[in-house]
């Protein structure tokens, strides 16, 4: 009988738990009478989020919240960020410690559904792919039969590097090193004849740590799929469509050209399209239970994707990463803005 | 005889610079070997160790690529553009001087409580009255100042204040843990020694990650004990139960005589203890309770793992930067250099204590 008693109240309690992420109250309201959003990042990323000298937070991960800051307050500012390390992000997530998680993060099934979480949309698709010395004369990752391939230990890196061997049926020497300073420097150093990692990775690493960028090339080959984006709890569709359509927002103003220079010009455009956008024919800020100048915001003071992009990662920063499969679906890229209408 | 003919007789004292040298680094063949081998290393090192702290060093730079051009040592320039974000953190920029005066007030109140002359019954009042412009001073919402939340604190007061309070919190709760654990009644024994135990058989990190990650899942939603606030209490519980076992050893060093003396005089059991036994315990225990003070110092630099932009986290984060890029050595060996400043002088203020009590013992 006492056995029975405490199974029952184990049990309970480990209902409560389980539920808890479930029974979160509407984020929204929460966001609003805080009058700041709470937003998860990481704690340094180049490029993604990571303090500038002055302590801001900068970076495309950032610009996610900024934007969402601005469509609800018409204030890019009022964020508050929280850096998290890759082992707290989910439970800040789940517990409300934070309202969004924008942390280069990649959308998984279980991450979907088991977690509790919604993945609202990738901001950047990342793969993995492999960098060589040019003066091999290596163009494709299937002319590296045989080639010495400096890899990170212990990483899915590793793995999906055997994987795309044994399908291509090509035999990599792989050189396996611990600390990834080290794989790097090993590279550079000529002891590999190619050094495979994420895309954006290799081509950070291009720009900072060999000593003639133009000496490299990343080969065209993507061997894994990596789409990053920011992610919300469980229990909040209202916040999710907030967060999800800022994003969407960022998007749809590239597309028609609308950038933080230009976007008080647009006010007067007569494109239907850009009309609605900006709140000039108005019913979007209401469906979305925001100001109708939502995503005027998000332009004025974030930008459209495109300039968020060239600022934190690609032509105007060190980092100089191509668009590539971030460029517009217009353009060759998976970036796909859905209608604001 | 006259003391001049005592003096002629006397050996003349032998000194002089040769002699020392065969004194003290030619004595016998090892000794020559190690000194032989000890030069050999200097001389490989302390001309590269130089070229790279100073004569190679480059001190103006506006990124990582003009540094490594200007020259092969090291990038001070990098110091430079990011002293601040290594120093303050997140802390709002133009607000730093706020946590600059929380620094130099602090470390000046720790100055004066390790002057003897200031061992006033003003000392406490003094620290309590210290604590408080520290908090007015690094949250602010009062007297002009504006708010900052305390998740952007960062950088060197951050570790300071974690450390300082660990310690405050964590010395008397240790001295009561240590006592608890040798006391007669068994349930309070018990309870002191399953969490000694408990705290000291896993490692910090783990702690920190209890309090950062399964605490928040415990607690009902909505609500959300600060994280500043888990972390201080994890480094308290940490500290607690080693300083615990070290005032433990002290306590069991003193010889059953005392306490039966003390018995004998009839003092009760917290008079015996604050006048005879403590005293003479923590006496003991210096060199061992400093070197535990030490690695809490350096070990909240742990709160790296929950996402703390304490010292060293805010250093890690000022290389993440791609301008500055390979800038680590530099980011590192400046904050080495602090928290080395800082365990170099509790080291030496402890032995100046030890020298102090030992003159009172030999009287």
């Amino acid at each position: 009988m006492k056995y029975r008693y405490l199974a029952a109240i184990l049990g309970a309690a480990c209902g409560t738990l389980a539920a808890l992420p479930a029974l979160a109250g509407p984020t929204l309201d929460a966001v609003k009478a805080r009058g700041e959003i709470v937003c998860g990042v990481n704690t340094g990323v180049a490029g993604f989020s990571a303090p500038d000298s002055r302590g801001e937070w900068k970076g495309i991960d950032v610009d996610i919240c900024r934007a969402t800051a601005a469509a609800l307050f018409g204030d890019a500012k009022k964020v508050k960020y929280v850096g998290l390390t890759a082992a707290q992000r989910f439970t800040a997530l789940q517990s409300g410690e934070v309202d969004v998680l924008s942390r280069n993060t990649t959308g998984t099934l279980t991450r979907d559904t088991s977690l509790g979480l919604n993945f609202i949309a990738p901001n950047f698709y990342d793969g993995q792919g492999f960098i060589v010395a040019k003066k091999l004369g290596v163009k494709s990752a299937k002319d590296l039969g045989g080639a010495t391939v400096c890899v990170q230990q212990g990483t899915t890196t590793e793995l999906n590097m055997a994987d795309y061997g044994r399908a291509n049926k090509i035999a990599f020497k792989p050189v396996v090193i611990e600390k990834v300073e080290e794989t790097v420097a090993t590279f550079f150093s000529g002891r590999c004849d190619a050094y495979t990692a994420d895309a954006s990775a290799l081509a950070s690493v291009r720009s900072t740590a060999a000593s003639n960028p133009d000496d490299y090339v990343i080969l065209p080959e993507i061997i894994s799929k990596e789409p990053l984006g920011p992610m919300v709890r469980h229990g909040d569709d209202q916040w999710f469509d907030l967060v999800k359509w800022s994003f969407m927002a960022m998007l749809e103003a590239e597309e028609y050209g609308i950038t933080t220079a230009n976007v008080d010009e647009m006010l007067k455009s007569n494109d239907p399209n850009v009309k609605r956008i900006l709140g000039v024919t108005e019913g979007m800020g209401k469906a979305l239970g925001t100001s109708e100048k939502w995503a005027y915001n998000i332009v004025k003071q974030v930008g459209n994707y495109g300039e968020s992009f060239d600022r934190n990662v690609g032509a105007n920063s060190p980092l100089k990463l191509d668009r590539g499969l971030n460029a517009l679906w217009t353009k060759g890229g998976l970036m796909y803005g859905w209608p604001i209408r | 005889m006259t003391d001049s003919t005592i003096s002629a007789i006397m050996p003349k004292p032998i000194t002089g610079p040769l002699i020392w040298l065969r004194a003290n680094l030619f004595a016998n063949p090892f000794n020559i070997l190690m000194t032989v081998l000890v030069v050999w290393f200097l001389a490989m090192s302390l001309p590269a160790l130089l070229d790279w702290v100073l004569l190679d060093a480059v001190f103006q730079a506006n990124n990582v690529r003009e540094c490594r051009a200007a020259g092969s040592g090291a990038c001070w320039a990098f110091i430079g553009e990011k002293h601040r974000l290594i120093l303050f953190g997140l802390y709002p920029y133009d607000e730093q001087w706020r946590p600059m005066l929380v620094v130099l007030l602090l470390i000046a109140m720790v100055g004066v409580s390790c002057l003897r002359r200031f061992w006033t019954k003003w000392l406490a009042p003094m620290w309590v009255a210290t604590l408080m412009i520290v908090g007015v001073l690094m949250w602010g919402g009062v007297l002009g100042l504006t708010y900052v939340e305390n998740a952007r604190w960062g950088g060197l007061p951050l570790t300071m204040i974690l450390a300082f309070v660990a310690i405050a919190v964590a010395f008397p709760l240790g001295v009561l843990l240590a006592l608890g654990r040798r006391s007669n009644l068994p349930a309070i024994r018990a309870i002191c020694t399953i969490y000694i135990e408990l705290v000291r058989g896993v490692p910090a990190v783990s702690l920190l990650f209890m309090a950062s990650v399964m605490l928040p899942l415990l607690l009902p939603e909505g609500m959300s004990i600060d994280k500043l606030l888990r972390a201080q209490i994890a480094l308290i519980v940490y500290a607690s139960a080693y300083l615990a076992e070290v005032v433990r050893g002290g306590l069991q060093s003193l010889s059953k005589g005392q306490y039966e003396a003390a018995d004998a005089l009839g003092l009760t059991y917290w008079q015996k203890q604050r006048l005879i036994i403590l005293p003479q315990a923590l006496r003991i225990t210096i060199p061992p309770l400093v070197n535990t003070l030490i690695t809490v110092f350096k070990d909240t630099s742990l709160v790296v793992i929950i996402g703390l932009y304490d010292l060293m986290n805010a250093a890690k984060a000022s290389f993440v930067d791609p301008a500055w890029r390979g800038s680590s050595i530099e980011a590192y060996v400046f904050v080495s250099l602090i928290y080395f400043a800082f365990c170099f002088f509790m080291s030496k203020y402890s032995q100046s204590i030890e020298k102090r009590l030992a003159k009172s013992q030999n009287r």
